[in-house]
């Protein structure tokens, strides 16, 4: 007997899709791939499952009897993390929380759930990492531009973070690794990409001084130079602050150019 | 702004640096209709300085000119340093644009005095004003109050703040005569009287009508110096405490002394900075503010100051055995708070796990706690292998004293080589 695998369109709908998927048709997969993820060399049974909406609303609907919105959005959280292990993880949590009479998410002696707690909690931290280290910069023509590179894709959890608290301006956030940005019109935030030739310009994170405005260029040395003069040279602890400011966020960040 | 801003800005800041509060805690608003800035509730720190320490706030002085001469601060008037002031419009500008950027969370401005405490207030004030009527700018505020600063000018900043705070800065009387002469004791409570009073009014009014304008919402806060004077960490633990007693009391700061002021008798020779001492004050702290302790728990008249050598909290079970081994599937949340290497959210995860079967130690592990420390005090589905009662607390506390680093090692002995 050889491995069960479902293949999907890597989407959460198609995900919930192979949940009622697999109870419908009683067989349960080994491995969740994406449709075009290679073949593995196993002889294995292998089913391409639909995404359909229906399916997956109805999915979602008996975990929201069973979950609380916490706890939902911690899911979606691992979701949003892209890690490999995620789908079959997903998979077990949801089977383990439809299968047992009341939800699980309590419990934290289960390898599943506290699996899921861990991604989720790392993500939250991801999407933090960015609140705090984004850095904008004002363009010629008024928009405030951050380019960013996340680890997991959290770019859609700052946005109502940036929405509330740059209300007047317009702004782009741009994911340099994944080459889509959000955009803030004044009014709603929505998805945006570039030309190929714009985002192979864009990966490097830095706009020609033409298109910035007038005085960006001064108070990006201002900040600079303040952020220089703050530290306390008696208590130099660069390793303090590699802790608290990986690396991986210096790329984009004006003082630690 | 220009190339002046700059000269300003550098003098300023090198002023203000030693103050260590940069919190942007304590409260939440949504931006105001048209304009900028939202406060988190939680503290956001926008960049960390090359000695590890959090920039949330633009932390800034208004001026560095003083007409005290305070023995232990960097800008008294006996020192030789260059003097500058920035325009409240300056100002107010550039914490608008240092904002817009995500650079900073918000404002801390404090100030040398100028003229006298209420035209120093005054001055302050008219940042505060522009920021959030001009710009109307509706991020995070701490301003210092200004001792000697009149009742009336507190009570419109406290509208318009988010935090106010007075710095004790020395944490007995008797010392800040001998430092500061021309300060007194009491006129540094009174400013944390009109804030306190002011909250709680504020409080009594919203109950009536809840667009009753907010006080101060994210409560006060105070600094104090260590080791620029024999104070004991005893004295400095009591008062912390006394002060988180009342109602609106949210941080006391500790600041190990920098020698600033390298020529004054009045002051030790400091090699370098009490850091160890500072680091272990905060966990302290910490243990009064989250763990339940009280601060006799933690220093009494025998051991009047921390150990230096391990946390205050193993410091505390190895002085109470008694207390232990307490077994996680049972114990109430309080206790097992109390056990070094259980955190809060190690705790809180044991109490909501333990409901669905009794714990082992591998899950605790994973839930986080410090299976390393935590071994010695508690017991889950395993019996415990040694507690501290077998092992007596003076073993268990020569696992933790921290051994000379290996960097360190004298040079001048001489090494054996085996075989």
């Amino acid at each position: 007997m050889g491995l069960t695998v479902f293949t999907y369109d890597k989407t959460f709908d198609g995900l919930l899709s192979c949940i009622f998927f697999a109870y419908e048709n009683r067989v349960f997969p080994d491995l969740i791939l994406a449709e075009e993820a290679q073949k593995s060399l196993f002889t294995e049974i292998s089913y391409r499952v639909p995404t359909e909406d229906e399916k997956a609303v109805r999915v979602w609907k008996s975990l929201e009897r069973k979950l609380s919105p916490m706890a939902r959005k911690a899911m979606f959280a691992v979701w949003l993390s892209e890690l490999e292990e995620t789908d079959m993880l997903l998979f077990r949590y949801i089977r383990k929380n439809i299968d047992a009479p009341q939800g699980i998410e309590m419990n934290f002696g289960d390898a599943d759930v506290l699996r899921c707690e861990e991604i989720a909690r790392k993500v939250a931290k991801d999407a933090q990492k960015l609140i705090q280290f984004i850095r904008f910069q004002e363009t010629a023509d008024g928009i405030y531009f951050a380019p960013v590179s996340p680890q997991h894709n959290t770019l859609q959890m700052v946005a109502r973070h940036f929405k509330a608290r740059f209300a007047d301006r317009q702004w782009v956030i741009y994911d340099t690794r994944r080459r889509f940005g959000i955009y803030y019109d004044l009014k709603t935030v929505s998805e945006i990409t570039f030309s190929e030739e714009d985002a192979e310009k864009l990966s490097s994170g830095k706009l020609d001084n033409a298109k910035l405005s007038e005085s960006e260029t001064l108070l990006q040395t201002l900040w600079k130079e303040y952020f220089k003069t703050l530290a306390i040279k008696e208590r130099v602890n660069l390793r303090l602050q590699r802790q608290n400011m990986p690396k991986r966020y210096w790329k984009y960040m004006t003082e630690m150019q | 702004m220009n190339e002046k801003t700059l000269e300003k800005l550098k003098i300023l800041a090198d002023a203000a640096k030693y103050d260590v509060s940069c919190a942007s805690s304590g409260t939440s608003h949504g931006s105001a209709k048209g304009g900028v800035g939202t406060a988190a509730g939680w503290g956001i720190c926008h960049s960390f300085t090359a000695d590890g320490r959090c920039v949330s706030l633009f932390k800034i002085m208004l001026t560095n000119h003083c007409v005290y001469d305070c023995a232990y601060c960097v800008n008294r008037r006996s020192n030789d340093v260059r003097r500058t002031a920035f325009t409240p419009d300056e100002l107010a500008e550039l914490t608008i644009e240092f904002y817009r950027r995500n650079y900073i969370e918000g404002l801390f401005l404090s100030s040398g005095i100028i003229r006298n405490p209420d035209y120093t207030m005054e001055q302050m004030l008219r940042v505060v004003k522009l920021l959030r009527e001009l710009h109307r700018f509706n991020g995070y505020i701490h301003l210092k109050s200004i001792p000697g600063a009149s009742q009336e000018l507190i009570a419109q900043a406290g509208v318009l703040a988010d935090r106010m705070s007075v710095n004790l800065e020395i944490p007995s009387e008797q010392n800040l005569k001998i430092l500061a002469p021309e300060k007194n004791y009491e006129s540094m409570f009174a400013p944390m009287r009109f804030i306190q009073q002011g909250m709680l009014e504020s409080a009594e009014d919203r109950k009536r009508l809840r667009s009753a304008p907010r006080f101060v919402p994210a409560g006060q806060s105070t600094q104090l110096i260590i080791g620029a004077t024999p104070d004991s960490d005893r004295q400095i633990l009591s008062l912390a405490s006394k002060l988180y007693k009342r109602p609106t009391f949210k941080r006391v700061y500790y600041s190990g002394y920098i020698p600033v002021n390298t020529s004054d008798s009045r002051l030790p020779v400091l090699s370098t900075a009490p850091l160890v001492r500072e680091n272990r004050l905060y966990q302290a702290d910490w243990l009064m503010r989250f763990y339940g302790f009280r601060d006799d728990e933690i220093v009494d008249d025998a051991q009047p100051d921390l150990d230096l050598e391990i946390d205050p909290k193993m410091a505390w079970a190895l002085r109470h055995p008694e207390h232990f081994p307490i077994d996680v599937n049972t114990a109430p949340y309080e206790m097992i708070l109390r056990v070094p290497g259980v955190g809060v959210k190690s705790a809180t995860l044991i109490v909501a796990s333990r409901r669905y079967g009794r714990l082992t130690s591998a899950q605790l592990k994973k839930m986080g706690v410090v299976m390393k420390r935590a071994q010695y005090f508690i017991v889950c589905r395993e019996l415990p292998m040694n507690t501290v009662n077998e092992l007596r607390p003076e073993y268990v506390r020569s696992i933790f004293v921290e051994k000379p680093k290996r960097k360190g090692e004298d040079s001048l002995q001489l090494k054996i080589e085996w075989g």
